[in-house]
């Protein structure tokens, strides 16, 4: 088999599957989890590295299966040199994470449920940037951000993890439904939802109609998730996650996923106004406003929050140049970014594990008790601030570069290079401060214990990622070039413009902006007692503040509107339901214009079906009317039940006559042994506004359905049910073409009805477990019930007859398949025949005799039901297909014997077990009411 | 014919949906019970009206009475028995826990004036062991 075939899925799978390893293997060992997490996601890279090779030599590798194919939905994935690059970062960073993870959790922290977490987190995102199908990609994109929400809600016990993990899921979730939108407007503009199709239809999209809300709808996701300005405060807040998890995917992967949506869809959206307004906008304020920030947070992880905030921005700046080049320095950004931050969280996820603390007004001094991870921090902040031979220098010169080119474009583009440079000084200082505040300076007494080097295993992810800052930074052309021109390939599907990663360019106005933005950082940091005070003197606004009172101003809107339509009634809540339905109804026929009634004529009528038919709609109204009285009610509900059957004999469907027969009787029992501890009346009703608005809503209700009806049986009709009757005895092997429906063709929507019927019964039972209710002693004139339970004559005639029904439902339920009858039918005759020795001879009698758990003859009937059907999938046919042939018998004469029989002795059994079960239950509750009154005579 | 059957339709909706807005569980039930019933046959009778059509495949016969409509209102008849038996033990229960069977769970003292036969407030009960006991009591 080739492994180029299936492999991408697999690499995207293996992560969720190994989550429920993960945390099954924390139970035998506490650090197993985190050994099953590395063990997969090694796993992970090996199934990709067969891969690998192909991007390099501009192949496109794509496996694809069907999944809705009519919807354009495909399971199918991608990968170039873009999604290589990516994929990479998330494998490799991880496996470093897991293993500083390892180290950094407490004894106290549950590491199944983080790695499970991480695991989870991590396919999602492979399934991002592996995706080939838009849709597929959202549906990871989601699950990114719920991963995200669980990782960063990880010690529940805090408030502000509650806190922040829900603002993060309410912006990047709602972020998602926003690119879902514009994922679907670009999928129909192109008439796929192919990343190929799409990618190489940039020009249709841009001059399309729909590209500027496409645009908006897709930048929405990017600026929610990437953090970009005015949606970056909540990454500030997702930093009472745990550390490695900030390290993961607060630098390296999640919030990059905005930026690889950038990325991936460059080809097709760039290159337009629009973009370079909104793209590179939003991607310069957010590089100021986050630099700025940064400078005066205290919080070690407040700062690269921020920090990081500002690198997104200028990363997402970069694409806003729409520039082929500048699109090289976004994706080079991307590298080094990822590298530089994940390392410099660590490092204060390392301080904090030493230290106790993360506030650098408390931390000074720690190179003389850790100089190790100082010499690794202070490499890693000096890529984070530019200097020459680290990583963060080249692209930095880069944008530098872009800016200088950008600035010819018109007046108020002269300003880029000065705010560009300007948010390179900010970063410098910043930088300074990370290392300055925290690594030197005097020793603070009053930490809680004396610092010391953590353990050695916990600083080689930082060494190797700082390995990597270095090696990129002096030697671009021998590292990093290949990857970055494969994954550049990749972004813009097209040839690669020329680049040079050289270190030195000569003196020219890119180096003079980073040497300027060296030179004033230094001397900010300098000054920045000054500056912190006089940022303390001034309000700053809280953006958590404001998400606050926004959710609760929506969740007020919500109760209100809710409150004016739901009362808490019942009544209430009916009547406009009611209400908003014949609304509906008649707005729908307001606009037609053919006339109400159709062409085909009425049948004649004779005599006696009038007479019938109008006796049971007197009866339907006297039930209403007589409502109050409850008894005379039910009797003559159960008239109108009669009339429904005696119609279906008349319109020829017997098997709809004994049903609706055998149910009457049934119910009535059913009702009948409630109202026996209801009240015996309703109280009389005051309101008559009311009572006249009911009247009014029935009465429109009833003429309205009547006029449906009418209109609907005077015109022409084209049946499918050719098909059932044709089909019915070739294909099913039963001549009653409505239970070959029931237990043949329809015969999964059978077993749907019948697991809810189950549900009903069991729902019954335990509902009336263990209740109580007082029995009345006497009926509404004050008349005692009668003393004599159980009637001699009803006794002696129902034990008779017992057999005589059981042979009838045994009949009925054989012969169902050819003629009228069948499971339905026979269960409910049977349990006729059962209820009535219940009602006869009482349920203390009746137990003893028939001693079957009517909870055994459910589940029974549910596996049988169930069983027929997975037999013939394992014989290679549909679910519930039916199997027959047939037989001669002596006496019984030749039938056919089909599969489907089993199916409905199921259906029998659950009809008999639920029905049985939900009256002996009922009936139990009047027994246990009367065991005082009983003892008493 | 057909208009017979659509104004038994209406008749049936009409008073289903008048006792369906009623404030007490057992017409409610009745109401949806009818309602029920007035479905079934809606759904029946787009199946058209056939009289004296066979009811299994007979190839001496020239039609038949269209199955599918059947087969789905069979379904439905046992279903609307379960919800019926479902509800009409609901509104037990909720006499049990609420003391009363308005189906808002509330009690309308000046409604219940009249009615000697049920049960006090919930209010006026101590608890339902209480209740339970004083009910002993009275037996005896």
């Amino acid at each position: 088999m080739n492994l180029l075939a299936f492999n991408l899925p697999l690499v995207v799978l293996l992560p969720f599957v190994g989550a429920a390893f993960a945390a099954w293997a924390s139970r035998l060992n506490r650090l197993g989890a985190a050994y099953t997490s590395g063990l997969v996601t090694l796993l992970s890279l090996a199934l990709l590295m067969p891969s690998v090779p192909l991007p390099f030599h501009d192949q496109t590798l794509i496996q694809t299966w069907d999944w809705v194919p009519d919807l354009g939905l495909y399971f199918s994935f991608r990968l170039d040199g873009l999604a290589l690059l990516f994929a990479l970062l998330i494998l490799v960073i991880g496996l470093l994470v897991i293993f500083y993870a390892r180290y950094y959790l407490s004894a106290k922290d549950c590491m199944g449920r983080f790695f499970a977490y991480l695991l989870m987190f991590m396919g999602s995102m492979l399934g991002i940037v592996l995706s080939e199908n838009v849709i597929q990609l959202v549906i990871f994109w989601e699950l990114t951000s719920i991963t995200s929400f669980l990782l960063i809600s990880y010690w529940q016990h805090r408030k502000e993890a509650r806190q922040g993990a829900r603002m993060a899921l309410a912006i990047t979730g709602a972020g998602g439904l926003a690119l879902l939108g514009g994922m679907i407007l670009l999928g129909e503009m192109v008439g796929s939802y192919q990343l190929t199709h799409i990618l190489a239809a940039g020009d249709l999209i841009r001059a399309h109609d729909w590209y500027l809300p496409a645009l908006i709808l897709i930048l929405l996701g990017v600026f929610t998730k990437s953090a970009q300005f005015p949606f970056h405060f909540w990454l500030p807040h997702a930093m009472a996650a745990p550390t490695p998890v900030s390290a993961y995917l607060h630098s390296a992967t999640m919030v990059k996923a905005g930026i690889f949506i950038l990325a991936r869809f460059f080809p097709a959206l760039s290159g337009t106004i629009e973009w370079t307004l909104l793209v590179g906008g939003a991607g310069l304020i957010t590089l100021l406003i986050g630099a700025y920030t940064a400078l005066f947070k205290h919080d070690l992880k407040g700062l690269l929050a921020y920090s990081t905030i500002s690198h997104l921005g200028l990363i997402t700046l970069l694409f806003g140049f729409g520039t082929q080049l500048a699109a090289v320095a976004a994706i080079f950004h991307i590298i080094n970014h990822a590298t530089f931050k994940a390392s410099l969280f660590m490092v204060a996820g390392i301080v904090d594990h030493e230290t106790g603390t993360r506030d650098m007004r408390r931390l000074g001094g720690l190179i003389h008790y850790m100089p190790h991870t100082a010499t690794l921090a202070m490499v890693a902040a000096a890529a984070m601030a530019g200097v020459p031979l680290l990583n963060g220098f080249l692209s930095k010169e880069m944008l530098f570069d872009q800016a200088v080119i950008a600035s010819s474009i018109s007046h108020w583009a002269l300003l880029l290079p000065v705010l560009v440079t300007i948010a390179g000084l900010l970063s410098v200082a910043y930088s300074v401060r990370f290392i300055m505040d925290t690594f030197f300076g005097q020793p603070k007494s009053d930490l809680l214990h004396t610092p010391h080097e953590p353990p050695r295993f916990m600083k080689i992810p930082v060494d190797i990622l700082v390995v990597v800052c270095l090696a990129v930074g002096i030697l671009p052309a021998l590292t990093v070039s290949p990857i970055l021109e494969t994954a550049v390939a990749g972004t813009l599907q097209a040839e690669v413009p020329d680049f040079s990663l050289a270190i030195w360019h000569g003196f020219n106005a890119p180096l003079m902006m980073s040497i300027a933005a060296l030179i004033g950082g230094v001397a900010l940091f300098l000054k920045r007692d000054t500056l912190f005070q006089l940022y303390q003197r001034h309000e700053h606004v809280d953006a958590k503040r404001y998400f606050q009172a926004s959710l609760q101003g929506i969740l007020n809107l919500a109760q209100t509107v809710t409150q004016r339509f739901d009362k808490g009634s019942l009544q209430h809540a009916s009547a406009w339901v009611i209400a908003v339905s014949l609304a509906a109804g008649i707005v729908g026929f307001a606009g037609f214009n053919g006339s109400l009634l159709g062409e085909t004529p009425v049948q004649s009528v004779d005599t006696l079906t009038v007479i019938v038919g109008l006796l049971g709609a007197l009866a339907a109204l006297m039930t209403a009317i007589w409502h109050r009285k409850r008894f005379v009610s039910l009797v003559v509900i159960g008239v109108v039940g009669l009339v429904i059957a005696i119609g279906f004999v008349k319109f020829s469907a017997p098997d709809l006559a004994l049903t609706q027969l055998s149910v009457e009787v049934v119910t009535i029992v059913l009702l009948l042994l409630a109202l026996y501890f209801l009240p015996q009346a309703s109280p009389k009703e005051i309101n008559r506004v009311r009572l006249w608005r009911d009247a009014l809503l029935a009465g429109v209700s009833g003429i309205g359905a009547t006029l449906l009806t009418l209109s609907v049986l005077t015109r022409d009709f084209d049946s499918i049910s050719t098909y059932f009757l044709e089909n019915s005895v070739p294909g099913g092997g039963g001549t009653n073409v409505v239970n070959v429906i029931l237990v043949d063709f329809r015969g999964f929507d059978t077993l749907g009805e019948i697991v809810v019927l189950a549900l009903a019964g069991l729902g019954i039972y335990s509902l009336l477990q263990g209740m109580t209710l007082p029995a009345p002693k006497n009926d509404l004139r004050g008349r005692l019930w009668n003393p004599d339970k159980h009637p001699l004559i009803l006794q002696t005639l129902t034990r008779l007859l017992l057999p005589l029904m059981l042979m009838v439902a045994v009949f009925v339920f054989l012969r169902g398949h050819n003629l009228p009858g069948g499971g339905f039918i026979a269960g409910l005759i049977a349990s006729v025949a059962l209820i009535v020795q219940y009602l006869a001879n009482g349920i203390d009698w009746t137990r003893t005799r028939l001693q079957i758990d009517m909870h055994w003859a459910i589940g029974l009937g549910l596996l049988i039901a169930i069983a027929t059907g997975l037999v013939m999938m394992a014989m290679g046919y549909p679910f519930l297909t039916s199997a027959f042939r047939h037989m001669h018998w002596p006496v019984v004469g030749e039938f056919e014997l089909a599969s489907a029989i089993a199916f409905d002795l199921g259906v029998f059994l659950v009809v008999v077990g639920a029905t049985v079960l939900s009256l002996v239950q009922l009936g139990r509750l009047s027994h246990s009411s009367h065991a005082g009154s009983t003892w008493k005579s | 014919m057909e208009i017979l059957i659509a104004f038994v339709i209406g008749a049936m909706t009409a008073s289903g949906v008048f006792l369906t807005l009623r404030g007490r569980t057992f017409p409610v039930v009745l109401g949806l019970t009818l309602l029920a019933y007035a479905v079934n046959v809606f759904l029946f009778a787009m199946g058209r009206l056939t009289v004296g059509l066979p009811a299994v495949i007979d190839p001496t016969q020239g039609g038949y009475a269209d199955p599918l409509p059947q087969a789905l209102v069979l379904t439905a008849i046992v279903i609307a028995f379960g919800m019926t038996a479902f509800l009409i033990v609901l509104a037990l229960k909720a006499r049990a826990e609420m003391g009363n069977d308005h189906v808002d769970g509330l009690h309308l003292s000046e409604d219940e004036a009249s009615l000697k036969n049920t049960l006090p407030p919930r209010s006026q009960r101590a608890s339902r062991k209480a209740r339970h006991a004083d009910q002993q009591e009275a037996g005896q």
